[in-house]
């Protein structure tokens, strides 16, 4: 997810041609509060008129108790957008009233259910109130960390390690598989710094994330290259869903690959990287069969 | 010595026997940097010359001074590759009676040897000279490395003056320049801001946009069907092309593909694929950097050449002819794959032509790399504002939106289409430019020609028109 300051319109224009799974347009933190309805309209007009492909469009909206937060909604919902999402998400009933401003503005327009909602976590509150942000609404598609809030809330510091988000990051991924949601990091801001980027995609990869929020496009290819499964990977994959498959045309439940037993976790494992394969576009969908 | 050739520019001036009407010559070797155009010049109004034409390899904006002597009639004609800068924006307004003559590269060597540019007499900057006008683009002082545009204009001109801020003793050798070519010599205290003539050391683009193209571009390259052993190649100085470079470089290493030589305008990138054994030799018109410059003073596989040599397509020995792949950029391409690299999309002259005809036309595959819209300018269009390359030349343009391949290449875009790349219709991409920006008001041109395009062969391509203020 591509964050873009919702205030420039030349990195508006062209965010999806360096191909992000979804762009996050935003209102709220980087556009100052003097260019705050200049920029909503900006983006209401960029979700209406710009082609994006297929890109996933998500719009960071100001909070709802600001002067700000409703009209971002009537705006971004009536542009069409596909996810909302919302900064500084504390407790289930922020989620829910935004819900029901979101359905105001769905109602009138006639398109009722078609706006999904995204929560960013960015304080120890959030991070207690977790599950119960993550199923707050049948709109819930994922649940973020916000770092930066985050560790000045907890009275530290960010540190190239990140022990510091250890817990908020094993909560948001446990809190959002437990909801059936999805679940993505923070950014991480120093473009210079490649290799350090680099191990944090691994290090977040490894606790479960679905994905990770990025400022610049070339940050692109290092999440994509470390969420990309590799050819030995899906080869393995194809064969344990091949086996499975085979287990069950012959009614089998119990299938082996290479010699060894595989069970529901390793099937379960094995779709998820060859989706992964599709979705990055190394095999296509005949190829995985 | 005996017979010095060393005398003042005044000097100098008289006994080249220049009159009133004469064609004088320069090159642009010194860039940015130039003080010899201005100061020579300077002198010529000084000593009260009207009527003269000015026959540059090219001009930039350093040359505005270049407006005042045009309004008193010092200067009457101009042919050059390219203007940019205040000067460039007063003659695209009409400051002349006379248009402009833009020629390539290539082109203005062809012109030059065979007659059809006369130069009477040339002022030759020089880095180093002995007194007898050994001269070269190396020095302590300034150095710009090749100085491949000077050389048709030392080798046809009636009479040859060297400038030079170093003089160093006799022999001044290898010379670029050849004593034998030259009659007078003179010191000035400074040919060039040299730090205005090359920059230091490689950049590498952060711009996300430039990287894309570049990956693109360097697609296109590995899988044209050019990519083998022994090809040669030709980039420009653009951040994507550079870019480009960089990744052509890791799949050569990959792939243990080594090229036999790379031309034109040679930069540090080139440099260090060929230090490193992936390029054999460099054949260098002119030196784009610091890096450069050094290497073709010590480096024997690092060869200078005229202009003549580069780029001619008159003289079938010219290094073009044997170039297989060129990296171009572009101000814009049509739908019908014709370039304009010199006026810009709101009527002025800002670009210069340099080898582009010339290599695109002569090499096996020309890529074009051009940003579908630079901020709000659209840069594939249905036609372009003035023809610079004929698209008859142009096999690939690279865009960020996808890349187009000439219809008259259909086995290039199969080749790339099998490698997985996005290969769009041109059409399709001036569709998707005007469906973003819109359609730009025709831009208000005058009916006064202030500029001609000649194409490399001595024919009219285009003609500029004056353009009135918005």
């Amino acid at each position: 997810m591509m964050f873009v300051p919702g205030n420039n319109p030349g990195m508006m224009a062209d965010a999806h041609i360096y191909g992000p799974d979804s762009i996050m347009l935003d209102l709220e933190d980087s556009v100052t509060m003097a260019e705050k309805d200049a920029a909503r309209l900006l983006v209401h007009n960029a979700l209406k008129s710009i082609d994006y492909g297929g890109t996933e469009m998500v719009v960071r909206i100001n909070p709802l108790n600001t002067p700000y937060g409703k009209k971002d909604v009537e705006a971004v919902v009536k542009a069409g957008v596909d996810v909302i999402r919302m900064p500084k998400t504390e407790t289930a009933d922020e989620v829910r009233e935004l819900e029901a401003e979101i359905l105001k503005v769905e109602t009138e327009i006639g398109r009722v259910g078609e706006t999904k909602i995204m929560a960013a976590i960015e304080s120890a509150l959030g991070i207690v109130n977790a599950f119960e942000i993550a199923t707050a609404s049948k709109r819930m598609m994922g649940i973020a960390l916000g770092a930066e809030d985050y560790s000045a809330n907890l009275k530290t510091n960010r540190t190239p390690g990140g022990a510091e988000l250890l817990l908020a990051r094993e909560t948001i991924v446990v809190a959002a598989r437990a909801a059936g949601i999805a679940c993505f990091d923070t950014v991480y801001s120093n473009l210079d710094d490649m290799e350090t980027f680099r191990k944090e995609v691994e290090l977040i990869k490894t606790l479960g994330f679905d994905g990770k929020s990025i400022i610049n496009p070339r940050q692109i290819e290092v999440v994509n290259s470390v969420f990309t499964p590799t050819e030995k990977e899906i080869n393995k994959a194809r064969a344990v869903v091949a086996a499975i498959k085979e287990a069950q045309a012959k009614g089998s439940g119990v299938i082996a690959v290479n010699g060894k037993m595989v069970d529901r976790p390793v099937v379960l494992r094995a779709e998820r990287t060859i989706a992964l394969a599709i979705a990055a576009g190394v095999i296509s969908e005949e190829e995985a069969l | 010595m005996r017979n010095t050739k060393l005398v003042s520019l005044e000097e100098a001036i008289r006994r080249s026997g220049l009159k009133d009407g004469m064609t004088i010559s320069f090159h642009h070797h010194f860039r940015g940097g130039d003080k010899v155009v201005n100061m020579v010049v300077d002198k010529l109004a000084e000593m009260g010359f009207k009527d003269l034409k000015l026959a540059a390899s090219s001009l930039s904006d350093v040359h505005a001074p270049l407006i005042e002597h045009i309004k008193s009639g010092v200067i009457t004609g101009i042919s050059t590759s390219g203007l940019r800068g205040e000067l460039a924006d007063a003659i695209s307004h009409g400051l002349m009676a006379e248009p402009v003559v833009f020629r390539s590269h290539g082109g203005r060597g062809s012109a030059i040897a065979n007659g059809e540019l006369k130069i009477d007499v040339a002022f030759l900057g020089a880095s180093s000279s002995d007194e007898l006008g050994n001269a070269t683009g190396h020095g302590s002082k300034s150095i710009c490395g090749s100085l491949g545009y000077a050389l048709p204009d030392a080798r046809y001109a009636k009479h040859v003056v060297v400038l030079t801020d170093e003089l160093v003793d006799y022999p001044n050798m290898p010379q670029s320049i050849s004593a034998a070519d030259v009659e007078s010599v003179v010191v000035v205290e400074s040919v060039g801001d040299s730090s205005k003539i090359s920059s230091g050391a490689i950049r590498d683009s952060k711009n996300p946009r430039d990287i894309l193209l570049a990956k693109q571009a360097a697609k296109v390259i590995i899988n044209s069907g050019y990519f083998k052993d022994g090809f040669s190649i030709q980039t420009g100085t653009g951040g994507a092309s550079l870019a480009a470079v960089k990744y052509i470089r890791e799949e050569m290493i990959s792939r243990g593909i080594k090229a036999s030589f790379a031309l034109g305008g040679i930069t540090a990138h080139m440099v260090k694929l060929h230090e490193e054994g992936l390029i054999g030799k460099l054949i260098d018109v002119q030196s784009f950097d610091k890096v450069a410059a050094e290497s073709i003073a010590k480096d024997p596989l690092h060869q200078e050449v005229s202009a003549v040599e580069y780029a001619s397509g008159q003289h079938l020995g010219s290094a073009t002819h044997a170039l297989d792949i060129v990296i171009l950029s572009a101000l814009e391409v049509d739908t019908q794959f014709n370039v304009n690299v010199l006026v810009g999309s709101d009527g002025i002259i800002r670009g210069a032509i340099g080898g582009h005809q010339d290599t695109a036309a002569d090499s096996a595959l020309s890529i074009i790399v051009c940003p579908l819209l630079r901020g709000r300018i659209p840069c594939v269009v249905p036609k372009v504002t003035t023809l610079i390359t004929p698209g008859k030349s142009v096999d690939v343009v690279v865009t960020e939106y996808g890349i187009a391949v000439n219809p008259a290449r259909p086995e290039i875009a199969e080749l790339l289409k099998e490698a997985g790349l996005n290969i769009v219709d041109i059409k399709d991409l001036a569709a998707k430019a005007k469906s973003i920006i819109g359609t730009p008001d025709p831009l208000p041109f005058g009916d006064k020609v202030v500029g001609i395009v000649m194409n490399r062969d001595g024919s009219v391509l285009d003609k500029i028109y004056n353009v009135n203020e918005l």
